[in-house]
C-alpha cells in the first residue's frame, strides 16, 4: 500500500492524535525556540529577531556571577542530601507493607500514605508551617520543654533536610507502589522451597526477597540520578522566603529570579539553555547505563 | 511450629514472627500513620476552633471543645477565596475535561499497531518526557501567544502529559486483539470502537488518569504566579500561597478581631478546602491504585 492510501486508512486515527500531537509540537517542542534569547539581549518590545545579537554574551556573564555558581553548589548538595534520605525510604516502606499479612490493614496504610502524594506543594507548605512554624505545635513543645524557639522552618543549615522530610512525607507512599509490584511477583513457591531447605526469614530476605526488588531498585537510581540538577523547583520557592537565598538559591530560582523576576531574559536563558542540554544528556545517558544493566530504562525499543 | 496455631493467612512454612518483630511493625505502622494524618487533623480542628481555644493550645488545636464554623463564615463572606474556589472549580474542570477528550483518542490511535507513522508519532511524544524547555522557554511561549492574564494561561501549558498517555496506551494495547478484530469484522470504525468498546473497558484506567490530571490542575499555582496579574482570576492554590504561606491576612486583622476569629483559624480554613476536594474523590480512586492498573503502565 503507499503512503497516501495508508493515509486515507487511517484518517481517523490521525484526527484523533492531531490534536495531542499539536500540543506537544507547540508546547514542548516549540519552546524550545525561546531559549533563542540565551544568544541574545532579549527585550520584550522588541522581540525575539529585533533583539540585538550577543553571541556567547550571556554565557560569560553568568558563568563569571558567583551567585550561579553558588546555585549550582546548593542544587548538589539539596539533591545529595534528597538521594540519601529520600531514595531508601520507599523501598524500606514497601517492605514493610509487602509483610503485614492482614489485607483490610495493609489497604488501609496504603491507603494512607497514598494520599499526601495529591496534595499540591502550596498545601503542603502552609500544613509544614502550621505544625513546625513558630507558633506552631513544634516550637510550642520545644518551650514547654525549655528548649528554646528553634524552628526547622527557617534554619539555613537544616534547609536541605527540610526539603527533604517534606518530600518523603508527600511521595515516600506513591514511591512504593513500584516496588511492591516487584515484591507481589515474587512466585510463593520459592519462598516455600526456601524455608523448606532450611532458610531462616533472615536468609529468605537476603536469598529471595532482595534479588527481586534490587532491578527496579538500581533503574530508579539510575534514573534518579539522571535528574541530578533538577530540584523541587516549587517547593522551594515557595520556602525561600524563610532562610537566607545563600543557601537555597537553586540554578532553577536563579533562573526564575534572573528571568522572570529582574528581566535579564538573556542570562536567564543562557542558563535554562544549558540546564535543558545538560539535563537531556544526564537523562540519556542514565538510559544508557540502565540498558547497559539489562534494564529497560525510560523507555526501550518498540517491538 | 504447629500449622494450627498460625494465622489464617500465614503460608504454613512461615515462622510466627517473634513477638518484638511484631510488636515494632505494629508501632511502625502507627507513628506512619499518626505522622501523614497528624497535618491534616490539627489544620482542621484548628480551623473548627474559637480564637481562646487557639491561645490556650498554643497554635494547633486537634480536638476543638467547642467547634465553630465562624472561620470558613469570614472567609466565604469575603470575596477572595469564594471566587478563588469558583476559578479553581472552572479551571479544573474545563481543563480535565479538554486534556481527556485529546489524551484519551490520541492514546487509542497510538495503540493501533497498522496506524501510518505510528513510530514518528510516539517517538515525538515520548521523547517530551526527557527535556524540559525551562521555565524561560515556557514564559516567553505563553506570553508571546498572547495568553497572559487569561484562563488559558493556567489550561494549556500542562494540558497533554505524556505520561498520562503512556499510562492509557499501554492499557489500550493490552486488550484482547481479538476484540479490536470482531468489532472491525462487524464493520465498527475506529470512532465507534473507542467510544463503544474501548473506553467502557477502560474505566479504571481513565479514571486514574483523570484524578491525576484534575489534582494537577487543583494545585497548580506557578501558572498563575506568571501569568494573572488581575488577583480576581486567582486560582485558590495560588491565594493559598499569596495569602497564607507567606503569612499575610486573608481578612482584615480588626474584623477577625471583631468576630473573635483567629487569622490562624482563617488561614486553616482555606487550607482545608482546598484539601476537601481531593479527599472526597480520593475514596472512590484510590481503589484502582492498589489494584496495579499503573504498574504495568510505568514501564511501558
Amino acid at each position: 500500500m503507499s503512503l497516501w492510501e495508508r493515509v486515507k486508512r487511517d484518517r481517523v486515527l490521525l484526527a484523533m492524535l492531531a490534536p495531542g500531537f499539536l500540543f506537544f509540537l507547540v508546547f514542548c517542542y516549540g519552546a524550545l525556540f525561546g531559549d533563542i534569547v540565551a544568544f541574545e539581549d532579549y527585550q520584550p518590545y522588541t522581540g525575539f529577531l529585533g533583539s540585538a545579537w550577543t553571541g556567547l554574551q550571556n554565557f560569560s556573564a553568568v558563568f563569571a556571577d558567583p551567585v550561579f555558581w553558588q546555585s549550582v553548589r546548593n542544587t548538589l548538595v539539596i539533591n545529595g542530601v534528597a538521594l540519601v534520605l529520600c531514595f531508601p525510604a520507599p523501598l524500606a516502606l514497601a517492605l514493610m507493607l509487602n509483610s503485614i499479612l492482614s489485607g483490610k490493614v495493609r489497604k488501609f496504610v496504603q491507603s494512607v500514605v497514598y494520599l499526601p502524594h495529591f496534595i499540591g506543594w502550596t498545601i503542603i507548605v502552609a500544613l509544614f508551617e502550621q505544625v513546625l512554624g513558630s507558633g506552631g505545635a513544634f516550637t510550642h513543645l520545644e518551650s514547654a520543654l525549655g528548649l528554646g524557639s528553634w524552628s526547622p522552618m527557617y534554619s539555613d543549615g537544616f534547609f536541605p533536610f527540610l526539603l527533604a522530610f517534606e518530600a518523603i512525607w508527600k511521595d515516600c507512599g506513591w514511591g512504593t507502589i513500584i516496588f511492591l509490584a516487584a515484591l507481589m511477583n515474587i512466585e510463593p513457591a520459592l519462598y516455600e522451597a526456601a524455608a523448606l531447605d532450611g532458610a531462616g526469614r533472615r536468609h529468605r530476605f537476603t536469598a529471595v526477597t532482595l534479588p527481586a526488588v534490587m532491578p527496579v531498585t538500581v533503574l530508579l537510581l539510575i534514573l534518579r540520578l539522571g535528574t541530578l540538577l533538577a530540584s523541587g523547583f516549587q517547593q522551594i520557592l515557595l520556602q525561600q522566603g524563610n532562610v537566607s537565598l545563600s543557601s537555597s538559591q537553586v540554578i532553577d530560582t536563579y533562573v526564575y529570579s534572573q528571568g522572570i523576576a529582574s528581566g535579564n531574559w538573556g542570562q536567564a536563558g543562557a542558563i535554562a539553555l544549558v540546564e535543558t542540554v545538560v539535563g537531556l544528556l544526564l537523562v540519556l545517558g542514565a538510559n544508557k547505563v540502565a540498558h547497559l544493566f539489562g534494564q529497560d530504562g525510560f523507555y526501550r525499543r518498540e517491538s | 511450629m504447629k500449622a494450627d496455631t498460625a494465622s489464617p493467612r500465614r503460608p504454613l512454612w512461615q515462622e510466627k514472627p517473634s513477638l518484638f518483630g511484631q510488636g515494632g511493625k505494629t508501632v511502625a505502622i502507627v507513628v506512619i500513620s499518626i505522622l501523614v494524618l497528624y497535618p491534616f487533623v490539627a489544620v482542621l480542628g484548628t480551623s473548627l476552633s474559637s480564637e481562646t481555644e487557639i491561645a490556650e493550645h498554643g497554635g494547633l488545636v486537634l480536638w476543638p471543645a467547642h467547634p465553630t464554623l465562624n472561620a470558613y463564615r469570614m472567609i466565604f463572606t469575603g470575596s477572595v477565596v469564594t471566587r478563588a474556589v469558583v476559578v479553581s472549580l472552572a479551571i479544573t474542570l474545563a481543563g480535565t475535561a479538554f486534556s481527556l477528550l485529546i489524551t484519551v483518542p490520541m492514546a487509542y490511535a497510538l495503540a493501533q499497531r497498522r496506524l501510518v507513522g505510528r513510530r514518528f508519532f510516539l517517538m515525538a511524544a515520548l521523547f517530551t518526557m526527557m527535556f524540559n524547555p525551562g521555565i524561560i522557554a515556557n514564559f516567553l511561549l505563553v506570553t508571546n501567544l498572547g495568553l497572559s492574564n487569561s484562563y488559558w494561561s493556567l489550561i494549556l501549558p500542562s494540558l497533554v502529559s505524556a505520561f498520562n498517555l503512556v499510562i492509557l496506551r499501554s492499557f489500550f494495547m493490552g486488550l484482547p486483539q481479538e476484540l479490536y478484530d470482531a468489532a472491525s469484522i462487524d464493520g465498527a470504525g475506529d470512532l465507534r470502537m473507542l467510544l463503544r468498546l474501548v473506553i467502557p473497558l477502560s474505566k479504571g484506567v481513565i479514571a486514574v488518569v483523570t484524578l491525576f490530571t484534575a489534582v494537577g490542575y487543583w494545585n497548580e499555582w506557578f501558572n498563575a504566579l506568571l501569568y494573572l496579574n488581575d488577583s480576581t482570576k486567582w486560582p485558590l492554590a495560588y491565594v493559598l500561597r499569596f495569602y497564607v504561606d507567606s503569612g499575610q491576612s486573608l481578612v482584615p486583622p480588626s474584623v477577625t478581631a471583631d468576630a473573635g476569629v483567629a487569622p490562624q483559624a482563617v488561614s486553616m480554613a482555606t487550607v482545608v478546602v482546598s484539601i476537601v476536594p481531593i479527599v472526597a474523590l480520593y475514596p472512590f480512586l484510590q481503589r484502582y491504585f492498589t489494584r496495579g492498573v499503573l504498574t504495568g503502565a510505568v514501564k511501558g
